[in-house]
């Protein structure tokens, strides 16, 4: 701040730097919205206009049928038939009407429209239509008239209803959660005593365990799958147990998370100060008794941040889910019920809008909820690298 | 359901409990173990010795476990794997890796994730430098900050749906819906299928990378300009530099190191993309990248063991140069304590 204050002194004018990030923020924030705004818009709506316009109401194109010839009056010459075109519909306001399917927009509303054969048709904004013609009416159905109806806003909360029961994604949402919880909270509690080991405790090896733990942090997950899914295999089929299990995934993302958080952790720890430790030593405390007394209350920012990482991380994975837990529907977790939904249900946006919005709003929440701590852990981690 | 979550509750709670017990019963049985006699004190020293040597062990007992299980020798498995067939069962020497040379979707694999890593990395990190630099000196640069973060929260399959939304055509004379193909239109171009479009759907794939990993980036960079000295750019200005003299003669070089961290970090990550590839495309119209093509081959065909290893292994030789330089570092500030 104190760099960007001597900056702002010579700087570009304010104006333009305030406008520049006002434009970032609305392109990072526009994709967002959009299945934000389309997942509480009704099917028909999305299809037929861009969510952009859904507050302004839509112009939907819609077919109505005038009335039948035998309920025409006579005045005078003309014969004329009238009503309204939303009879039996859900209303709206009309915009523009055509007598043809490629022309719903061909007349204007509220003035007669000559559509041939001596037959005028006026239809008002409210829907009430006069139909005349200087000839008795054939008899038949009655004629077919388009019209481009602007339908006021509306929202509906029908598609979120759909996905969570139809669809399958609220059996994911726990499915997610069964996952994602236990697989935070493991992690930590090996990965503090393995950290405070690291810190504070003296034995040969220490050095090279702690380069195993830095080169490990960046070993891609790729390298661990195949063996893993041999292994696993392998011991489902010896005992006689399913090899695709929560406990098989919960075992994994806690390896896979180990390597950072030993690191992060132990960054922190080895930074407690030294007095606190020795005094206790002193005083006669174990380092059971330090480390759960002293150590884990005291490094309670760091563990926060890794396991805001690890919530993140192990609730929106799909790789691992998918080789360790399977595809099956009840096994299926949030992120791969969204992907089997991407395969089925192609063009049906207002089932994939809400079905992304339940998977993306738990990690938004903690996300906002808990941010200081994650900007913490990501400085701890990269900043001290450099 | 609900009995779901019991358990799932119950196994959190166990599993705590279980650790914790571990933990506490292994060091009860260490002091039972090597006694710490009053009346005998070369006996007690020998055995306090005793216990400091086991304990380490103990607290990293099942870490190590986990790590060694899970990526000491996994890793040292596939290396093996890759020398042999697709059972895992015959060895076929370097069969794999000519495979590997000839077939065509793995090269084109290899110049997309190339071309990845050329543009994420430097993507972010540019885009990043810029929003740190600019929020850095508005009044509310931090709620512009968290809006630009917030894509980190957002899962890649998640991302995927947003972006594809973005993306989507409608062909015929329907009415746009995707955002990017109304504003072609409203511009006077024509609609596209953006994702299908070869060579170019790689770089709209990419675009969802970048969104998603500015706000780290930015984060990152953010707090490094903070930590610059201000006597540096108060000097620069008394010597009347400009602004844009100032940024990249005096502020940039000084944070080069938290760029080369932010610039390997997002080179990682773009080496294991995989969710952006399968969801948007699933490898097709020449948007294959390596870890897709991995897991595709773990898969395809009732899996070829020995092809997916040699693709692990290419992202894991890509990564070792990063992997050796942290080692390095983290010994150097070791050595610094």
């Amino acid at each position: 701040m104190r760099a960007a204050a001597s900056l702002r002194r010579i700087g570009l004018p304010r104006l333009v730097v305030h406008l520049s990030v006002l434009v970032i923020c609305i392109i990072w924030l526009i994709p967002t919205l959009g299945i934000l705004v389309t997942s509480f818009r009704e099917a028909g709506q999305i299809t037929a206009s861009g969510w952009w316009t859904a507050f302004t109401g839509a112009a939907e194109t819609s077919a109505a049928r005038l009335g039948e010839a035998s309920t025409a009056k006579q005045n005078g010459a003309t014969y004329v038939i009238s009503g309204s075109v939303f009879e039996g519909g859900k209303g709206g306001t009309v915009r523009a009407f055509g007598t043809r399917v490629a022309a719903p927009t061909e007349f204007a509303v509220g003035k007669a429209a000559d559509i041939g054969d001596g037959e005028t048709l006026t239809i008002n904004e409210d829907g009430s239509y006069t139909y005349s013609k200087n000839a008795p009416f054939e008899a038949g159905r009655g004629k077919r008239v388009y019209l481009s109806v602007a339908t006021p806003p509306s929202f509906t909360t029908e598609n979120y209803r759909t996905v969570l029961t139809s669809q399958g994604i609220g059996q994911s949402f726990v499915n997610s959660l069964t996952v994602a919880v236990p697989a935070t909270i493991i992690p930590i509690l090996i990965a503090a005593f393995a950290a405070y080991a690291l810190s504070w405790m003296e034995f040969p090896g220490r050095a090279l365990i702690i380069a195993l733990v830095v080169g490990l942090i960046v070993v891609p997950l790729q390298m661990s799958l195949i063996p893993l899914l041999k292994m696993y295999n392998e011991i489902g089929s010896f005992f006689g147990v399913p090899s695709r299990s929560y406990a098989g995934i919960w075992l994994a993302h806690s390896a896979f998370g180990m390597p950072l958080a030993i690191y992060l952790l132990r960054n922190y720890i080895a930074g407690l100060p030294r007095e606190i430790i020795e005094s206790a030593r002193v005083d006669g405390a174990s380092d059971f008794e330090i480390f759960v007394k002293i150590i884990l209350p005291l490094s309670f920012p760091a563990l926060a941040s890794f396991s805001i990482f690890q919530f993140l991380w192990t609730w929106n994975d799909l790789l691992v889910a998918m080789v360790f837990l399977g595809t099956g529907k009840d096994q299926l977790v949030l992120t791969g019920a969204l992907n089997a939904l991407l395969g089925s249900m192609g063009g049906k946006w207002e089932i994939l809008t809400a079905s992304a919005f339940i998977t993306i709003v738990v990690p938004i929440i903690v996300f906002f909820a808990l941010q200081r701590y994650l900007v913490r852990g990501l400085l701890a981690g990269s900043v001290k690298g450099g | 359901m609900i009995s779901q979550i019991v358990s799932a509750v119950g196994v959190v709670i166990a599993g705590v409990f279980v650790c914790a017990l571990y933990y506490w019963l292994s060091d009860k049985i260490l002091q039972a173990v090597f006694p710490v006699p009053v009346d005998n004190v070369r006996a007690a020293s020998v055995n306090l010795n005793r216990r400091a040597m086991v304990r380490p062990w103990l607290f990293l007992g099942p870490a190590l476990i986990l790590l060694l299980v899970y990526l000491v020798y996994p890793v040292v498995a596939t290396f093996i794997l890759s020398f042999y067939d697709r059972s895992g069962g015959n060895f076929v020497g370097l069969a794999n890796y000519r495979w590997a040379i000839q077939d065509a979707q793995f090269r084109q694999s290899i110049f997309n994730n190339i071309l990845w890593l050329a543009v994420v990395p430097a993507a972010c990190t540019f885009f990043g430098l810029v929003i740190a630099v600019l929020t850095d000196r508005i009044w509310w640069g931090n709620i512009a900050k968290s809006l630009i973060f917030m894509p980190m929260a957002i899962s890649f399959v998640g991302a995927s749906v947003i972006w594809k939304f973005i993306y989507e055509y409608r062909g015929g004379s329907e009415t746009q819906i995707g955002l990017l193909n109304a504003i072609v239109q409203a511009i006077g171009g024509s609609p596209q299928v953006w994702i299908s479009l070869p060579f170019w759907n790689n770089f709209f794939l990419m675009a969802i990378l970048v969104w998603i990993q500015t706000g780290f980036a930015m984060v990152i960079l953010s707090a490094a300009l903070r930590g610059i000295p201000e006597e540096t750019i108060e000097a620069a200005v008394i010597d009347g530099a400009s602004g844009w003299q100032i940024f990249w003669k005096i502020m940039v070089p000084q944070i080069w190191g938290t760029i080369a961290v932010v610039w390997t970090t997002i080179t990682i990550l773009v080496l294991k993309v995989f969710d952006i590839v399968l969801t948007m495309t699933n490898g097709q119209w020449n948007t294959m990248v390596l870890a897709n093509l991995m897991f595709d081959w773990m898969f395809r065909g009732g899996g070829d063991s020995g092809r997916s290893a040699v693709i692990a292994l290419i992202i894991m030789a890509a990564v070792t140069p990063i992997m050796i330089w942290n080692i390095r570092q983290a010994n150097k500030e070791m050595g610094g304590h």
